[in-house]
């Protein structure tokens, strides 16, 4: 089957697995993270067609056809090949996690919230990060980051 | 957390689906997953092979049909909190988070009868009705049939939840929960409407084996009484580590009066 990927068009052999393995294992992108498995941590969270979406919890097959995008899909290269990082990578650059194994999840919710909410509210953007466990403790720096990321994408970077 | 092998097809329509769950008895109904993998990771349910529903176009939307909304059972969360619904726009804002929001469905959720999930008490204090469709034909169960026990709905083996129907004209409706903050699964949910004919209907969900109707806050409200206390005095509550039966009895009354005062 196919799956749209980060823009691209990728070839999938496996139709009966989880969108998680698929990720991971036949398309090498490691950087959606497997945590609990069980729908509970977070840390596998993808956008399919902009919604945050357990990668874990989701066939593959019952995404054919719907945009996916992972934490690969978020930086952009230009021509000279230099990398500009997401708003929000670049936020939690600037405002890191300890161990980071939570962090693409983390990073994935901020990426759908600010879409959805240009403006959020320390409310509303501990409500979003409530969904990625951070066994470190690091929400104090996901607020920090998220607010900064919205600064940042309301600058237009 | 890996599940033990199984089959995986996709099902290309209802009939087709019927077809399905007749040649395999084994095979179970797969929708957004957000309950079954789990329980299939943790070993709780090891289903042979599963048939996917989640992207059937006809069980998707909502509709209208006389008296009634109709919803296609496999609706998300989502969509249900998106939509002009009488009180279910605001039970599915309790439910889950936003990733459980954007792949769990209605249908599942109300055919999985999980005695802690919101929807039941909503059906319930609105009356709602469920379209079942198997083989031999379709029929419509009232909500008050629709909940038989823990994890036990009206829908038998080989029939299909195919749609539910929301009667139109509730005036007024709220939803109270009291939530595990982990989960986020009801401890306890109280879901209130007032109906075209000005009568109030109650029901609660998380506390009991099942959700039910409260008729005594029921008969207090539609006699201009306050809610009161005692609302489920002598009734079967669950106790666990989260939550004594006590204490549970408690909430549905703390609920219940907090839901009666905003239901105005």
């Amino acid at each position: 089957m196919q799956l749209q990927v980060n823009g691209k068009t990728r070839q999938v052999q496996r139709e009966d697995e989880l969108l998680l393995w698929v990720l991971r294992d036949e398309l090498g992108l490691t950087g959606t993270h497997y945590g609990c498995g069980i729908g509970i941590c977070g840390s596998c969270t993808v956008l399919v067609d902009g919604q945050v979406t357990r990668s874990c919890l989701t066939p593959v097959a019952s995404v054919a056809g719907k945009a996916v995008t992972t934490l690969e899909g978020l930086a952009r290269t230009g021509r000279d090949g230099a990398v500009t990082l997401h708003p929000v990578q670049q936020a939690f650059v600037e405002n890191p996690l300890q161990c980071g194994w939570c962090l693409p999840g983390h990073v994935m919710s901020a990426v759908a919230l600010l879409n959805a909410n240009p403006a959020p509210t320390p409310e509303q953007i501990d409500d979003s990060a409530g969904i990625n466990l951070c066994r470190c403790g690091g929400y104090n720096n996901v607020r920090k980051a998220v607010a900064r990321a919205a600064e940042l994408k309301r600058g237009g970077l | 957390m890996y599940p033990a092998n199984f089959d995986y097809q996709k099902a290309a329509s209802v009939d087709a689906a019927l077809k399905a769950m007749a040649d395999n008895p084994e095979l179970k109904i797969i929708a957004g997953g957000h309950s079954l993998l789990p329980a299939m990771k943790l070993r709780l349910a090891q289903p042979p092979a599963l048939l996917d529903i989640f992207n059937l176009e006809e069980l998707k939307g909502i509709k209208e049909d006389g008296d009634f909304y109709v919803v296609g059972a496999m609706t998300t969360h989502a969509d249900v909190m998106r939509s002009h619904l009488p009180l279910f726009p605001e039970v599915a804002g309790w439910v889950g988070d936003p990733m459980v929001r954007n792949r769990g469905t209605i249908g599942g959720s109300l055919a999985h009868a999980d005695p802690s999930a919101d929807y039941p008490a909503a059906a319930l204090a609105t009356g709602a009705e469920f379209v079942i469709r198997g083989l031999g034909g379709e029929r419509t169960v009232g909500a008050d049939e629709m909940f038989l026990g823990m994890f036990e709905s009206a829908v038998e083996a080989g029939e299909l939840l195919t749609h539910i129907r929301i009667p139109k004209g509730i005036t007024a409706s709220v939803y109270e929960k009291y939530r595990h903050p982990a989960s986020h699964y009801a401890i306890v949910g109280v879901a209130m409407a007032r109906h075209a004919d000005g009568q109030i209907r109650a029901a609660y969900t998380g506390a009991a084996e099942k959700a039910a109707r409260l008729p005594k806050l029921e008969e207090r409200l539609n006699a201009g009484q306050d809610a009161g206390t005692g609302l489920v005095e002598g009734a079967d509550m669950l106790g666990d580590r989260f939550a004594s039966a006590e204490f549970r009895a408690h909430l549905v009354d703390v609920l219940s009066d907090r839901a009666a005062k905003r239901l105005g």
